[in-house]
């Protein structure tokens, strides 16, 4: 296959195109600005977005970031601007080291498409997932869903202490620390929670060390009875492990899935309410004509994606093609919101299209 | 065309480098003064020797201004995004051994693993409301093994010498460097978090990828190879 060199004009012209679908369906355009102040991303996203964005300094406004997605700029203009409810598209350049993946540009345009409606979660997703399968639907692309919000509230759910089920949920980003603490706090754990007590102890027992840095005593105190406590609590059962594992490898087409889940919820109705509404959502999307019957559905996908993505998660991508980043990605980030709103939470849905990923699958065909 | 050769140009690994060089038969040496970054090759033709600083060397070799090059593999393998797509490593050449480490203050009996690392800088950063930092100059290498590992809520802060004494003067939290005799550490009331290191670097031989080579320098590193005892 010869390689089509696609234009930035004619990546600008398709980025137009998507943008004034949205319009269409009713969203408000916006523009944001390229240089961010790098602080808020930094915290919220820590040394990952680091390691992607580009970074440079301004003598009055400190550290900055060259916009390395659309997400956090619309979730705060519209908190400190908007109504509810609100849908908001827009197009521009977004900035990524590709240090992984030297071939893939750095420099590349989104075009996005966000929802801030509580009225009706199940039925926004819907609308957001379909918009987008409805703007794609002549590029024959597969489209794969999931929903972090179910494997969120089957950890909610677990009997067993806060603690735990907190550093469980910390990780749900994480899949391998996630699978580690899961081990930690099961039956197969018990030697290693006595052995890391006892490690402490025999720390403890060492003659005191001068103590320096800002960690404090209290921190340590604080850490140690934590490490008390949990050696003292009886595992996770086995039937829980079970259940979270049967969870996370939860992978089949939408109706199989919900049935499994229906199955699962006998034994672990905490996720009862997240099912019902992945139910009120296959509904959604049914009425607004996707075919959900052949619709796949994994329940660990998105996790490594974005962290803060914590329901409804959905991708589009090139069959055969494992070359391409996918074509558009999207999901629900009401934690995102929670974060940046300092307490103030507003649901939000909503993904973005890579216009040049698009165009060279049609330059391709 | 020369086959150019990169080597550090001061201090125990120039003399080491040249050290291991001699033992099979290749002569380097510094010409002229003390003061000049320049070198002699014997014992084989074609091959011209290139003094650098270490830390430069892997630029180098990635941007192909030399074909060969000495330095540690930590520096390669932090500096250079996807590093064994730039470069080949030819031969660990037994000297030069430092690890890369992460280390906490020794006072944090609650910390040993990483898994402790963690759980601690969840907690620092709920109580401080910031992520818990790391000093070090390996950003790249700590990074990717933190991310590995599962490791959240650190930062990473640089530090391009006396690490050590970060902790104390209280910029950081935690250190990532290199050492080879945990001396400095202790001295500074740090310790090492147990398990693997981040890296076990040494002085390593490595062959740019991207240098343009031709049929006389192919030639002369099929010589170099075959002296070097180093086999395809």
């Amino acid at each position: 296959m010869a390689r089509v060199e696609i234009t930035k004009a004619a990546i600008k012209a398709e980025a137009a195109r998507l943008k004034a679908f949205f319009e269409a369906e009713g969203a408000l355009p916006v523009e944001m600005d390229i240089l961010l102040p790098a602080e808020v991303l930094l915290d919220l996203y820590g040394e990952d977005i680091r390691a992607r964005a580009y970074m440079t300094q301004d003598p009055e406004r400190g550290e900055m970031m060259l916009r390395p997605d659309f997400t956090v700029p619309v979730v705060q203009e519209h908190m400190s601007n908007g109504a509810e409810p609100a849908r908001y598209t827009y197009a521009g350049e977004v900035f990524r080291k590709q240090e992984d993946m030297p071939t893939r540009a750095n420099e590349y345009f989104q075009v996005g498409y966000e929802v801030f409606d509580g009225s009706d979660p199940a039925a926004a997703d819907a609308e957001v997932f379909a918009n987008f399968a409805n703007v794609l639907s002549d590029s024959g692309l597969r489209a794969a869903t999931g929903d972090i919000g179910i494997l969120k509230a089957a950890v909610a759910g677990l009997k067993t202490t806060e603690r735990r089920r907190a550093a469980l949920l910390r990780h749900i980003w994480r899949p391998r620390r996630f699978r580690a603490l899961m081990t930690r706090f099961s039956e197969a754990g018990t030697t290693l929670r006595l052995q890391n007590l006892e490690r402490v102890r025999a720390n403890l027992a060492q003659p005191e060390a001068p103590f320096i840095g800002l960690r404090t005593q209290t921190e340590i105190d604080t850490r140690i009875k934590a490490l008390e406590e949990d050696a003292a609590e009886p595992p996770i059962s086995a039937g829980e492990i079970e259940l979270l594992d049967d969870i996370l490898s939860l992978k089949e087409t939408l109706p199989h899935v919900l049935s499994q889940l229906r199955d699962i919820t006998v034994d672990l109705p905490a996720i009862s309410d997240a099912v019902s509404l992945l139910s009120r959502r296959t509904d959604a999307l049914a009425k607004r004509g996707v075919d959900v019957d052949s619709l796949d559905f994994e329940a660990s996908y998105g996790r490594t994606s974005m962290e803060y993505y914590d329901g409804f998660v959905f991708g589009f991508y090139a069959e055969g093609r494992p070359d391409l980043p996918p074509v558009a990605t999207g999901g629900r980030y009401d934690a995102l919101t929670a974060v940046l709103g300092q307490g103030r939470s507003i649901p939000a849905v909503g993904g973005v299209i890579r216009p040049n990923v698009l165009l060279s699958l049609k330059g391709g065909a | 065309m020369v086959v150019k050769l990169g080597v550090p140009s001061k201090g125990r690994l120039m003399e080491k480098t040249f050290e291991w060089f001699s033992e099979r038969g290749v002569m380097l040496s510094r010409a002229g003064s003390e003061r000049e970054y320049s070198g002699a090759v014997e014992g084989i033709e074609g091959v011209e020797l290139v003094l650098l600083s270490a830390s430069e060397i892997p630029r180098e070799l990635a941007a192909g201004r030399i074909h060969m090059g000495v330095t540690g593999s930590d520096l390669v393998r932090d500096k250079l995004a996807s590093w064994d797509s730039k470069v080949i490593e030819m031969a660990p050449m037994g000297f030069g051994h430092a690890d890369l480490i992460i280390a906490v203050p020794k006072a944090w009996v609650d910390v040993d693993t990483l898994d402790d690392l963690d759980a601690a800088a969840a907690a620092f950063r709920a109580r401080h409301g910031f992520r818990l930092r790391i000093a070090t100059k390996y950003h790249h290498l700590i990074r990717e093994f933190l991310k590995q590992n599962g490791v959240a809520d650190y930062q990473l802060v640089d530090s391009q010498g006396a690490t050590e004494g970060t902790v104390k003067n209280l910029t950081a939290e935690a250190i990532a460097d290199i050492t080879s005799t945990g001396e400095t550490l202790r001295a500074n009331h740090l310790k090492i978090l147990s398990g693997d290191p981040v890296h076990c670097s040494q002085a390593t031989l490595f062959k740019s990828r991207m240098a343009h080579w031709t049929d006389d320098t192919r030639a002369t590193l099929v010589t170099l190879k075959d002296m070097l005892g180093l086999g395809d």
